[in-house]
């Protein structure tokens, strides 16, 4: 089979396989490696991440789906996870949800069409004491409320 | 005599998270004395002997999990670091690893030594980006100043740590579940027993601690166990300890304290008190949203393990969570039943099914669907889950369904009867 990731990435995996006692534990590892490249992990990284590590390929697709960090469809340029968890639910992320839902023209769970933005609401982040508490990429903003997540996004997408 | 932070004593220093601010400290000091003074078997002794309790939620005796390991050396050991810290309301790991990393590695250096593992897994939760990289920088920092490697400061003790990163799953900090997942699988718990210090990550014997537990075993190492079992409440509640308190308070933070501090001493104090002066505390939640819920009149009460034990509920993983008189209780039991629900790892039935019939349920009473049977239905489900499941989430939801419905049961009852919220308000505020 063609290899659908970079030279680079390739051996990055290849050497993921010689750190563990046992090879498997190279899966996580190697899928967030395919994932940072390509965005998100198709069918065929995902058998292409199984045959590097002698899985099957509905092994990986199960671990996959399992593991809400791993994106089977791609996200927006920027990623916009929400804390809903009960301490953010108590300072207001609801409303945050709400009015982001407003801003971007989508739905919790969808990625705008122009793959600048999607949207999902996600479980505690462990940042409750900067509740309401929302992550984008790997990028922490708490607390947040409407008209800070207004300056956020003027940030983001300067016009 | 005045409680002094020790946990959190480095976390203002602008150095602080680097190795020379750490060193700058006295860091290191302890394992340096340690691996000298100390044989492994007597720093077992020493952590057993100081009363230090795991910080990750179950509080079980360190030392005492240490002395589990089988005796026969046919297989290496392996540490397991829970860095996962999942349960709603808690983020005090996230401190520790952000702002003081080398109080945590030298604590993992240190137990690795005392139950002779050449090997440790540094397993962090993958949203904690900044976290990760915090701590892959003072493990190179660590390595380059021989703290890590082989023959570390020439005891002859060699160590590498290995660090892993999770992918959003809150049932892989259930230890079990975390070593399937550091073994590339889905995060299933495992049937208890064969428990992990015998059959553990890849068959072989292993310890997992919380990242808390480990930052403790460094202050003992470098002070002496009769200080340590000399803080909190003796004998069987000692050390220091990290409280968080978020919700509805003025200050929400983590705030350090000898176990056994008061809640109002922790709400009132530390955290400022209530966020609105005009709505008093309805019920608090003292060990993250697993545990049984605390109305306002029974929040007197001394926050450590056996205190919390005997009040009914937990302390858990000490993230305590303030709710004032604004909130109406069936949507926040429904935010946290949807909570178990999305996180439930499907393998038993009663888990499986109990969580979405709490959703449901929830969300009819909450809509104003509800019905009289309703009430009683939720407690029924939440005693066929207690009990009934591979591992201790099952309880991790009927502990809260049981403890809300039956200490504010008018209040379901009123959503169900009048098919309305009483508070007149759908929001959780
Ligand atoms: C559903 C569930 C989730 C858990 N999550 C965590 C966690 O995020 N962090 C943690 O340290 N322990 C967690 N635990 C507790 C661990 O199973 C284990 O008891 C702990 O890591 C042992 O370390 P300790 O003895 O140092 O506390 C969880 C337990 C359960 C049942
Ligand atoms: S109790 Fe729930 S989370 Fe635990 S193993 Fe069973 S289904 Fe999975
Ligand atoms: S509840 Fe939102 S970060 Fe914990």
């Amino acid at each position: 089979m063609t290899i659908p990731v970079r030279p680079e990435t390739d051996r990055k995996i290849d050497e993921l396989l010689t750190v563990y006692p046992m090879k498997g534990s190279a899966l996580l590892p190697a899928l967030y490696l395919v994932q940072e490249e390509k965005g998100h992990l198709s069918e065929e990284s995902m058998e292409y991440v199984a045959s590097k590590i002698g899985l099957s390929a509905a092994f990986v697709a199960g671990v996959v789906s399992f593991y809400t960090m791993f994106h089977r469809k791609p996200v927006g340029r920027h990623h916009i996870q929400v804390c809903r968890t009960l301490p953010c639910a108590l300072s207001g992320s609801d409303d945050l949800m709400a009015h982001l839902k407003g801003r971007l023209g989508i739905v919790d769970g969808e990625t705008r069409s122009d793959g600048a933005y999607s949207l999902v609401s996600v479980e505690c982040l462990g940042a409750c004491d900067r509740a309401p508490f929302i992550q984008i990429n790997d990028e922490e903003h708490g607390p947040v409320d409407p008209a800070k997540m207004d300056e956020i996004l003027k940030r983001l997408e300067p016009r | 005599m005045a409680f002094e932070p020790v946990l959190t004593r480095n976390i203002h220093r602008p150095d602080s998270g680097t190795i020379e601010g750490y060193l700058a400290a006295g860091g290191y000091q302890g394992l340096r004395r340690a691996l000298k003074e100390f044989s492994p078997g007597q720093l077992v002794e020493e952590v057993k002997n100081s009363g230090l309790r795991g910080r990750g939620g179950a509080g079980f005796p360190t030392g005492m999990k240490w002395g589990f390991l089988p005796k026969t050396r046919d297989k290496p050991r392996y540490l397991c670091v829970n860095a996962d810290e999942s349960e709603p309301g808690t983020f005090k790991d996230r401190l520790l690893i952000e702002k003081d990393p080398h109080l945590v590695l030298e604590g993992i250096i240190l137990s690795a030594y005392a139950i002779e593992s050449s090997l440790a897994f540094f397993y962090i939760r993958g949203e904690f980006h900044e976290g990760y990289r915090i701590f892959q920088k003072a493990v190179q920092e660590a390595r380059a100043k021989g703290f890590l490697g082989t023959n570390i400061l020439g005891s002859g003790f060699s160590l590498d740590i290995i660090i892993y990163r999770g992918a959003g799953a809150y049932i892989c900090g259930e230890e079990t579940a975390l070593l399937e997942s550091l073994e590339g699988k889905r995060g299933y718990p495992r049937i208890k027993p064969p428990f992990p210090a015998i059959v553990g990550l890849y068959g072989c014997p292993t310890i997992i601690n919380n990242v808390e537990t480990l930052a403790n075993v460094t202050l003992i190492a470098e002070r002496g166990a009769a200080w340590y079992a000399s803080i909190g409440r003796p004998p069987k509640n000692t050390g220091p300890k990290l409280f968080c308190l978020s919700g509805h308070v003025k200050r929400p933070g983590v705030f350090e304290a000898p176990l056994g501090v008061p809640f109002l001493e922790l709400l009132n104090e530390h955290a400022g008190g209530m966020q609105h002066s005009d709505r008093p505390l309805k019920a608090a939640v003292p060990g993250g949203s697993s545990m049984k819920i605390l109305p306002a009149s029974k929040c007197d009460v001394l926050m450590d393990f056996d205190a919390l034990a005997a009040a009914g509920t937990s302390l858990g993983s000490a993230g305590g969570i303030v709710m004032d008189t604004s909130t109406c209780m069936v949507t926040a039991l429904l935010n946290v039943a949807r909570f178990y629900a999305h996180e439930s790892c499907g393998q038993c039935t009663p888990c499986r099914e109990g969580t979405g019939w709490f959703v449901k349920i929830l969300s009819r009473l909450e809509r104003g669907d509800g019905r009289p049977e309703d009430v009683g239905l939720l407690t029924g489900i939440a005693s066929n889950i207690e009990g009934n499941t591979v591992c201790p989430f099952g309880e991790a939801i009927a502990w809260p369904v049981e403890s809300y419905v039956r200490v504010f049961r008018e209040e379901f009852e009123e959503h169900a009867k009048r098919k309305a919220c009483p508070m007149k308000t759908t929001a959780v505020r």
